[in-house]
């Protein structure tokens, strides 16, 4: 017992004394829910529009007045010639325009039709599509609005609830994918390339010509990196609460027991990894290979799994970091509690199982 | 350390059994050791001497369990070293020719995690690595990365040492490191001895083997000699000469060709020669060979021969 907690200390010491590990360690989750949550979002934010507005009655003001109160957009009124919007297009000053011709209100009024014109940049097509979807809603919106005071028959009006995310806040999703990433990277990477510095600096020899048993030696290198991926955890879930405001729903005992788990199937890997390679470098990149893209591409947290050809589909569920997902979307986002994760939570402890056994196999108590 | 059950090794405790151990790499195709036998008694300073990639390190890993051989057996301790493993990685110290202490800790950090790890504590022998510890002891908090050649064999040597094992393997211990701190580390290397420790030490350094009680000259995994150093020169065949000259490196080439030259190799600034026939006055005939093509300042004298002449000879 003596001997395996001086031997955890001295896992301790490697790792407060590298500066490289350190940044990996603390560092990196750090700069991945900062840039998942804030750089990294596929909404649009303070699109550039340019208003020009012929009309200036109180219809056409009351809808700019709409879209300017979004955070979508950041309005600038301009009246432009055809030739200089074309112009700040090109330039990709605006990425779309909105024309009210004149006596826009009196054609809605009077003749029940006006005609707005949007053009949008459509040069990233994505972007302009979203763009224009936003604006025909904000138009449709106002419709509706006028169109109640003049008691029309039977509006059907879709009634459209974000569950679960009203504010469709997107950096909900990106929290549990963030989590099984850092994770995946701490414990696999960590674990796999610290056992591997052994063998390529030969200590692993004397490590091996000792009294101290073999597994031992395994699990001092597992335990440390439990550790430090727990406390990794609470900055993790303390910066989605506090700057994210993502909160956590679900049972936090529950997560936390989750996420242990998970741990363990991936210092499991770890350890495989690392019986199999005998160099840092060797260890770093199959670990990131192995299970970091993996982890990015199955997991459904960046690409949406429902998207991908079936082969893939199938193969993504030999992937741990997906069960792993499912289950901390549900207890932390959904707020679900064990009944409704046992079944993903079965699977990842028989992956864990199967990892840990094959690890704990192929150590070797000699050097080849 | 476990109490083991020492008293049926009584016969072989300290001692190194190694019978027709044999050693390929890359599924047979890269041979290391072929049929090596030999016995280090108990207490003994046995130096294994050879070039480098001759199998003294995988001769010194399979002694420590490290590798398998592929055939032959060795018992060190009285255990074997395959059914035995557990019991040889308790009683046996190992200092491997790289240096393999954890660089990003201190002296002291290293010392102890060593200590700990074999069961027991700095204080509990500190008597038998005081001398070397001593020497380091100022340096104490300095990361081991950071330590000279010498200070870091000193180190290695304390920690292999901290269990008091009754076998020590020191695999090239000397290789890089200056020659005061090689001699220094050679008369430490006597002291342990004197405390009943077996020690086995490779090293491909010559002038080395004469300070080990007994050694094997090893060349491509076979073991060519084993003898204590004085009967192996002794056991020299012949006269050795060293022939001298203001340009030894012109006059090889005549020597060499010279009928009844045995053997002729340069040693130094000399060149070492032997004859195929003793009892003529060589030396005379071969100085006047050797002036009839223009070499005047020839001498020759008689000389006793070193391991490393040996070597040489039986290579």
């Amino acid at each position: 017992m003596k001997q395996f907690l001086v031997f955890v200390k001295k896992e301790f010491y490697h790792v407060f004394r590298d500066r490289r590990t350190l940044l990996i360690l603390f560092g990196l989750p750090i700069m991945q829910i900062l840039l998942f949550g804030f750089a990294l979002t596929n909404e649009m934010k303070n699109a550039k529009v340019v208003v020009v507005d012929y009309a200036h009655d109180i219809a056409s003001q009351q809808i700019i007045t709409k879209i300017e109160a979004s955070s979508y957009f950041s309005i600038e009124k301009a009246v432009m010639s055809y030739e200089d919007m074309h112009k700040a297009f090109k330039q990709g000053k605006i990425k779309c325009a909105i024309i009210f011709p004149p006596n826009f209100n009196e054609d809605l009024t009077h003749a029940q039709k006006a005609s707005v014109q949007v053009i949008a940049d459509a040069s990233d097509p994505n972007t302009a599509k979203t763009i224009a979807n936003y604006l025909t809603a904000y138009i449709g919106d106002y419709q509706q609005s006028i169109n109640a005071t003049m008691q029309l028959p039977m509006v059907i009006q879709p009634e459209v609830r974000m569950l679960y995310n009203p504010d469709l806040n997107g950096s909900m999703n990106f929290i549990p994918g963030v989590i099984a990433l850092v994770l995946m990277i701490i414990c696999v990477t960590l674990t796999s390339v610290s056992i591997v510095k052994e063998k390529e600096m030969g200590t692993m020899e004397i490590l091996l010509v000792s009294p101290f048993k073999p597994i031992y030696v395994i699990l001092s290198k597992a335990v440390p990196y439990l550790a430090l991926s727990l406390i990794n955890l609470v900055v993790i879930l303390l910066l989605s609460v506090f700057v994210m405001n993502v909160p956590i729903r679900g049972n936090v005992f529950l997560l936390f027991a989750e996420c242990t788990l998970f741990v363990i199937s991936a210092l499991s890997f770890g350890l495989l990894v690392s019986s199999f390679t005998n160099s840092q470098q060797a260890a770093m990149l199959i670990s990131m290979m192995g299970m970091m893209l993996p982890t990015i591409l199955f997991t459904g947290f960046i690409f949406p799994l429902e998207n991908m050809p079936l082969p893939l589909q199938v193969i993504s569920n030999i992937i741990p970091s997906k069960w792993f997902y499912i289950i901390v979307k549900a207890v932390m986002l959904k707020g679900l509690g064990f009944g409704t994760v046992w079944k993903e939570t079965c699977i990842l402890l028989g992956m864990t199982a199967v990892l840990l056994t094959i690890s704990l196999k192929k150590f070797k108590i000699r050097l080849q | 350390m476990q109490p083991f059950n020492r008293l049926n090794h009584r016969t072989l405790m300290g001692s190194v059994i190694i019978e027709h151990i044999k050693k390929t790499y890359d599924k047979g195709n890269v041979l290391a050791l072929k049929d090596v036998s030999f016995t280090v008694n108990e207490g003994e300073l046995f130096g294994l001497i050879g070039a480098d990639g001759a199998g003294k390190t995988s001769l010194f890993r399979i002694l420590t369990t490290l590798l398998l051989a592929d055939e032959g057996k060795a018992t060190v301790n009285g255990y074997d070293v395959i059914k035995d493993y557990k019991q040889i990685r308790g009683c046996v110290g190992y200092m491997p020719g790289k240096f393999s202490l954890y660089q990003d800790l201190t002296i002291e950090e290293n010392l102890n995690f060593f200590a700990t790890l074999f069961a027991t504590s700095v204080e509990e022998n500190y008597d038998l690595i005081k001398d070397i510890y001593e020497q380091i002891k100022p340096f104490k908090d300095r990361r081991a990365g950071k330590l000279s050649g010498g200070m870091k064999q000193k180190l290695a040597l304390c920690c292999a040492l901290i269990h008091k094992p009754a076998v020590l393997f020191l695999d090239e211990p000397t290789t890089g490191v200056d020659a005061v701190s090689r001699k220094e580390f050679w008369e430490m290397l006597k002291r342990l001895k004197e405390q009943g420790i077996t020690i086995l030490v490779s090293t491909p350094y010559m002038d080395e083997a004469t300070l080990c009680e007994r050694i094997a000259l090893i060349q491509n995994g076979n073991i060519l000699s084993i003898d204590t150093p004085e009967n192996i020169t002794k056991a020299y065949p012949r006269k050795l000469y060293a022939l001298t000259a203001s340009v030894v490196h012109k006059i090889l080439s005549d020597v060499k060709a010279y009928p009844e030259i045995a053997s002729c190799y340069s040693f130094g600034e000399f060149l070492h020669i032997s004859f195929k026939n003793d009892g003529k006055d060589n030396t005379k005939e071969l100085l006047q060979h050797l002036s009839q093509k223009g070499f005047k300042d020839v001498t020759i004298k008689e000389i006793e021969p070193t391991v490393e002449d040996c070597f040489i000879e039986l290579m």
